[in-house]
């Protein structure tokens, strides 16, 4: 039980995915301007995570390992999370509507992301068990939410000031980031000490 | 020479992760040290061009509807092999790239060009627009890597520098020091190429999801631009 509240506050915070590990990168400077387009999408990360886990950590360890074609993950794990989000959107566009308006615009976007089959590669590479990989890819997507969520109060702070212009548009968007993953970095060290 | 062109246009003037802003994630990551970020140019540009090549020779095969999921399965594929063979002859590369190497799979860059120019140019003209923008992505590495290994840690390629090493800034090597690296690298070329094309006229087309995409987020920066 205390394993799994470390991984969850150390996915959240001390190996941020996107502010320490550098993974979801693209949707974090893309969509962190609105708060309403940043929690929708980090909603929607939350969930491709989960569901990319529960699907791809048994295919690996049931699957692939027994047969000795540990070569083919990479393939397969993509293959796999691009089939399901596909499946998923059908879904939810038919049963559920309105979580299909508010969500589905960003699915696809998720799809070819590096934060999505890091995390599924992430919970192979450290030989975590079924419900440690899931806690850790809840763990991540919360980290993700809570990076674009504290970024776009961020941007919007920044929007209007005085910029010069070279800096104008990304260069101020990233040395913000670059602030703001230092802030993190103040976490460090304190997950470990909480259970000593 | 059109060809000349065609392969320089990915060192400088649509330079991919300085001025396309595409495949930021292994760009920060693997920018600590000098070596790590030549490995990982070389991969990727190996990827670039193989994957130009195949899909270019492919592109009046593969239908319209499943194209993305085509590109993705070969592209995958290419990146088993490359990662296999830098596993075998290349091990310390394989250790600190980590998983930033089966990550080139959705490296924006790989993916980009193949929706953007391979699918609608000859194999010949892709195979040097993969070998320009793998140079030019390797190139945009090579320097953040500079930076940050030679102030941040006084060394080149692991040989130490005398003055530097006794006085490193070893924020630079972490995480904060590499967004502050790219953004003040992007504003330097900014400054220096005020003429370029904005990102909005080639980043977004080249990204596989440019059909939803444009509804969130080019359509933000439209408007941004519009007001401004």
């Amino acid at each position: 039980m205390t394993k799994l509240i470390i991984i969850l506050l150390s996915a959240v915070f001390i190996n941020n995915y996107v502010l320490s590990k550098f993974l979801g990168i693209c949707p974090f400077l893309g969509v962190s301007k609105k708060l309403n387009n940043a929690v929708g999408m980090s909603i929607a990360v939350i969930f491709v995570m989960l569901i990319a886990t529960a699907a791809t950590w048994p295919i690996q360890h049931y699957l692939l390992d027994p047969h000795d074609l540990g070569y083919l993950q990479t393939i397969v794990f993509i293959l796999v999370i691009a089939a399901l989000v596909q499946l998923v959107e059908i879904v939810l566009k038919r049963y559920i509507p309105s979580l299909h308006r508010s969500l589905g615009v960003y699915l696809p976007l998720i799809t070819t992301n590096c934060a999505v089959l890091g995390v599924t590669i992430l919970n192979i590479s450290e030989n975590y068990t079924f419900i440690e990989a899931m806690v850790n890819s809840l763990g991540s997507g919360l980290g993700f939410l809570i990076a674009m969520v504290m970024f776009s109060g961020v941007r919007s702070a920044i929007e209007g000031n005085d910029i010069p212009e070279s800096f104008k548009g990304l260069p101020v968007t990233l040395v913000a980031a670059a602030i703001t993953s230092l802030s993190f970095m103040g976490f460090g060290g304190v997950i470990e000490n909480l259970f000593a | 020479m059109r060809t000349v062109r065609n392969f320089t246009k990915g060192i400088i003037r649509e330079n991919p992760v300085l001025v396309l802003v595409l495949g930021t994630c292994p760009t920060l990551a693997t920018s600590t040290s000098v070596i790590n970020a030549l490995g990982m140019g070389a991969a990727a540009t190996i990827v670039l061009v193989l994957s130009n090549i195949v899909i270019s020779a492919l592109r009046k095969v593969i239908p319209d509807k499943v194209r993305i999921p085509c590109y993705i399965v070969l592209i995958a594929g290419l990146v088993t092999a490359v990662q296999m063979l830098v596993k075998a002859y290349a091990p310390t590369l394989d250790e600190s790239l980590g998983i930033y190497l089966p990550l080139i799979v959705v490296n924006c860059i790989i993916l980009g060009r193949a929706e953007m120019f391979a699918s609608k140019n000859k194999v010949f003209a892709s195979a040097v627009d993969g070998f320009g923008m793998g140079t030019g992505f390797t190139l945009a590495l090579f320097l953040m890597a500079a930076i940050r290994e030679v102030f941040g840690n006084g060394t080149f390629c692991g040989i130490e520098i005398p003055v530097l090493a006794e006085n490193k800034i070893s924020i630079l090597t972490m995480a904060p020091g590499g967004f502050m690296v790219f953004g003040l690298l992007i504003a330097v070329v900014n400054k220096i190429g005020r003429h370029k094309p904005q990102k909005t006229d080639f980043g977004c087309q080249g990204c596989p999801q440019a059909e939803v995409c444009s509804k969130i987020v080019c359509s933000d920066e439209k408007e941004a631009e519009g007001v401004d």
